[in-house]
């Protein structure tokens, strides 16, 4: 069997490498533009912050390529050819295959805006964007930043490690508000400020000025505001990078559509991570799951199926973690920005405001749905459980010590959110 | 319109107290070098005050902008910085340290002036003039002391960092400097509380049992407290916390890793064929200070019938090769080049030991939470044993590794809170995190 993977981002190499633990004998070739070797797209701003190199990034050493006989290209595919099951490289080679995983990741979004392709204005997605963003920030003391998500958090952590002051753009009222509840939201607004990042809330790119027809020179506000600046960061979401496959009779919509096998419309032709987008969700679920988990996980599921045990791919329990500065974020179950009516909402935080803790219910039968915790580790495998398990509140709240998941010595933060939720029942 | 005295302000600051830090300790050095010179035998309290005056002044300065930003470990720019990431200063400060080794071991009368500038320290506190050891447990001392501020300040957001470097600090400075010499002070032997065989592998040999036994009460304790510590203690410590109760909290190899190889830490090899390596090397040393402890005692045993010199010689090469080149010179001199902990993965006995209880029979690991990891690294780069913690994080398995010393540096810069240190029962330490 000759299995081709285009992509070495997290899905495909959890494919590839379960493909090779359940069948010895396949052919594994992986197609990747961007480098020759896996490496984790989740610690670029890491290597732009001097913390790790390049080559701390690689989860595997080189030699664990061939060890495994996982054949490594890097190249551009330009063509598919579902007809003759083929594909056709950027140095015109044609490689056959029998089994296609396509496993491409996202590009950036951009919006058509006037000025988005001068010097200094750009997005970060890949090792690319990273060299780009080391050139574009060399000498330079002022930065915007458009999109106030995940990337956009992380990119103004970059600027600030290199002394460059950043204004963040943000559309909604507080960071990141469109995932978060107003609380968190703020006590993380709060936390970059203190950092001397300048958060504009309800604000919105209207346009990107130049002089010299260069480099950006500054932008302007839908309030009419111009900021000067010499950088511009665009972290306004990714979409799925499928631009090659528009006539190959593949199945796209916003990305590429797939069953809950991971299977596209043409037969021996699959999609997983990123750029997939799932033809029937569970409500609560999104059609497009842009993170390293999922990726990995439907890495996995579809390694299964490709070695002839057909496997559903299972979100589970929903989870997510993210780091703010110096504040760590883990999520489990599905906490909304704001509750529904059937549900209540528990929330605690510390007098340091670095620190909080969130429990989501259903008012009627008191079960658990969801956490968020801020400045606090816990445990995933106890999360879960309970949320499954539908423990009540009470129960919860009086057992969280199981799930503590901070270092030795820190403080027992469960005592005192023991108390200030049975505090609350008495009022 | 813009604000950019924000930016500016903070380097500048930042910078401020690093120069005048660094031109301290720079300052320190050169009146060591003068002192070396000779002007430390004339001048032994002038010159013994401003090292440490200097020295201590430069390193608090110099450690003020970690304890101004706001709580949080921040690695920025140390892969960037020449010092850190093996350039052109790193081997400068490699050569040095490496050149000061040999020179204290084998050329001492090189630093006749040098010792001579600790005679005030000495005789207060051992009543008898300093020499090349005495010296050299100064400069350790200090050395663990002012790091281990900029340490403090570097992890203080984290309290199991704190609390493990004040107390490697103080058994360094207790333990390991204070009562030695005031044993000496009080003629009894120069006993060091906090280190045991086969580290200090004298303190099984039978020279020094008996001259420890022959010298009164206390000698005995010694050698009850050392067989205790070898036999009975380490084991059980070892069960319950890891190797981690020795090799991070209280042992001076260990704390003068942490502290002053703390800026060196991510250039430990993580390589597979490294921990190949590792694992020959280290428990090559164990065997060879067993046989060499065993032969001395099979030939004391013999009033020396059997092997004659033969034991001797074989002791004699151990303390050269491993108690002098190993764990000193390559140990400590090599720390920008090839990490901070290079005798104690490679060459330490005791980690050795140690780790095979902590591999076999401990309560310890370091768990990985579920599958919040995003295999970023962070952990691996930063283990100062060279350990791929990612490696086991990524696929949700625990870690438990004979070399890992239990630092707690890759759960404290994990950016996902995957990794903690932990004892629990020792049943189902090996199973790994699925997905139900
Ligand atoms: C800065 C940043 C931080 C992030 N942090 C987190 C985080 O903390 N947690 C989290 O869950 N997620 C995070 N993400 C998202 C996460 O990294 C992605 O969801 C994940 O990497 C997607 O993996 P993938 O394998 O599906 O695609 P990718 O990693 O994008 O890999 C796809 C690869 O395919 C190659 N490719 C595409 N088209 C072709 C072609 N035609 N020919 C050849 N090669 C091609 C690309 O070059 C690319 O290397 C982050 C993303 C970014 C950009
Ligand atoms: S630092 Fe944490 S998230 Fe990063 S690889 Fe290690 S365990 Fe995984
Ligand atoms: S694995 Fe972690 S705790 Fe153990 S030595 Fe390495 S960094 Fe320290």
């Amino acid at each position: 069997m000759n299995i081709i993977i285009i992509g070495n981002g997290i899905t495909g190499i959890t494919c590839a490498r379960n493909i090779r633990k359940k069948n010895s004998d396949a052919t594994i070739t992986v197609i990747s533009e961007e480098s020759k070797h896996f490496y984790s797209r989740t610690a670029l701003m890491y290597i732009y912050m001097g913390h790790m190199k390049y080559e701390n990034t690689k989860p595997y050493e080189d030699w664990f390529w061939s060890k495994n006989r996982i054949n490594l290209i890097q190249a551009t595919v330009n063509h598919l050819n579902t007809e003759d099951k083929s594909i056709q490289l950027d140095d015109e080679r044609i490689l056959n295959y029998d089994k296609l995983v396509l496993a491409t990741g996202s590009i950036s979004n951009k919006f058509g805006f006037p000025g988005e392709d001068l010097n200094g204005v750009q997005a970060l997605y890949n090792l690319q964007d990273l060299q780009k963003m080391e050139k574009n920030t060399s000498n330079i003391s002022s930065a915007v930043i458009v999109g106030g998500g995940l990337i956009g958090v992380e990119m103004a952590e970059m600027l600030h490690s290199r002394n460059i002051s950043v204004t963040m753009l943000i559309r909604e009222n507080a960071y990141w508000a469109n995932a978060l509840p107003q609380e968190e939201a703020q006590l993380i607004g709060n936390h970059l400020q203190k950092h001397g990042i300048k958060l504009k809330f309800n604000t919105e790119l209207k346009e990107i000025r130049t002089i010299d027809q260069l480099s950006v020179h500054s932008i302007v506000t839908q309030q009419d505001e111009t900021i000067y600046c010499q950088f511009l960061g665009i972290t306004t979401g990714v979409k799925p990078n499928i631009n090659f496959l528009k006539n190959s009779g593949i199945d796209i919509e916003k990305g590429i559509v797939v069953n809950e096998f991971l299977e596209t419309n043409i037969p021996d032709i699959f999609a997983a991570g990123d750029c997939a987008q799932f033809r029937f969700i569970k409500t609560g679920e999104a059609p497009i799951e842009q993170l390293w988990y999922t990726g990995k996980m439907q890495g996995e599921t579809l390694a299964n199926t490709i070695c002839g045990n057909k496997t559903t791919y299972d979100r589970g329990i929903w989870f997510n973690s993210a780091k703010f500065f110096d504040l760590e974020f883990q999520t489990y179950g599905k906490v909304l920005p704001e509750i529904t009516h059937e549900q209540e909402s528990f929330y605690w935080e510390h007098e340091n405001g670095k620190i909080s803790f969130r429990a989501n219910y259903n008012r009627s039968d008191r079960s658990i749905i969801g956490f968020n915790f801020i400045g606090i580790r816990f445990r995933q495998v106890i999360a879960e459980h309970w949320i499954r398990e539908q423990k009540q509140i009470e129960y919860v709240i009086d057992n969280l010590k199981q799930g503590w998941f901070d270092p030795e010595f820190s403080d027992s933060h469960y005592k005192k959110i023991a108390k200030s939720f049975n505090d609350n029942l008495i009022n | 319109m813009q604000d950019h005295s924000l930016s500016l302000a903070k380097p500048s600051e930042g910078l401020l107290s690093q120069k005048i830090g660094a031109s301290l300790i720079a300052a320190a050095i050169l009146c060591a070098i003068i002192a070396a010179f000779g002007q430390g035998e004339t001048q032994s309290v002038l010159f013994f005050g401003l090292i440490i005056v200097f020295s201590v002044a430069g390193g608090m300065i110099f450690s003020i902008p970690y304890f101004k930003e706001i709580p949080g470990i921040k690695n920025n720019g140390i892969m960037h910085s020449p010092a850190t990431n093996r350039g052109g200063i790193a081997w400068g400060i490699g050569i040095l340290m490496t050149g000061f080794y040999i020179i204290l071991y084998w050329f001492p009368n090189y630093l006749e002036g040098l010792i001579r500038a600790m005679d005030p320290l000495s005789i207060i506190l051992r009543n008898k003039a300093s020499d090349q050891w005495f010296l050299y447990g100064t400069l350790y001392t200090l050395a663990v002391i002012i790091m281990g501020i900029r340490f403090i300040g570097k992890y203080r957001s984290n309290r199991y960092q704190v609390l493990r470097t004040l107390s490697v600090m103080f058994f360094q400075l207790g333990f390991a400097f204070l009562i030695p010499a005031f044993l000496l002070k009080l003629n009894q032997p120069e006993f060091y509380f906090s280190y045991f065989w086969p580290l200090k592998y004298s303190y099984l040999f039978p020279n020094d049992i008996d001259y420890l036994i022959q010298s009164g009460n206390i000698g005995v304790f010694m050698v009850f407290w050392g067989l205790v510590m070898t036999f009975i203690a380490t084991p059980i410590l070892t069960y319950n916390y890891g190797k981690r109760w020795y090799c991070s909290w209280v042992c001076g190899c260990g704390a003068l890793a942490e502290t002053l190889g703390d800026p060196y830490r991510q250039n430990s090899n993580k390589s597979l064929q490294a921990w190949k390596v590792e694992r020959w090397m280290v428990h090559s040393v164990l065997v060879f200070v067993v046989l060499t402890t065993a032969l001395l005692w099979l030939n004391s045993w013999k009033n020396g019938t059997i092997l004659g010199d033969a034991s001797g010689l074989f002791s004699q090469c151990y303390g050269f090769l491993i108690g002098s080149v190993f764990s000193g010179v390559i140990g400590t001199g090599f720390y920008p080049i090839m990490g901070s902990r290079i005798w104690c993965r490679f060459g330490c006995p005791m980690a050795a030991i140690l780790g095979l209880f902590q591999r076999f029979k401990s309560k310890f690991r370091i768990t990985t939470n579920g599958g919040q990891c995003i295999s970023c690294g962070n952990c691996s780069t930063y283990c100062e044993m060279g350990i791929d913690v990612r490696a086991y994080a990524q696929k949700g398995e625990n870690i438990i590794r004979a070399s890992c010393v239990g630092c707690g540096i890759c759960s404290a810069v994990c950016p996902r809170g995957v990794l903690n240190l932990e004892n629990l029962a020792e049943e189902g330490r090996f199973e790994s995190y699925k997905r139900q």
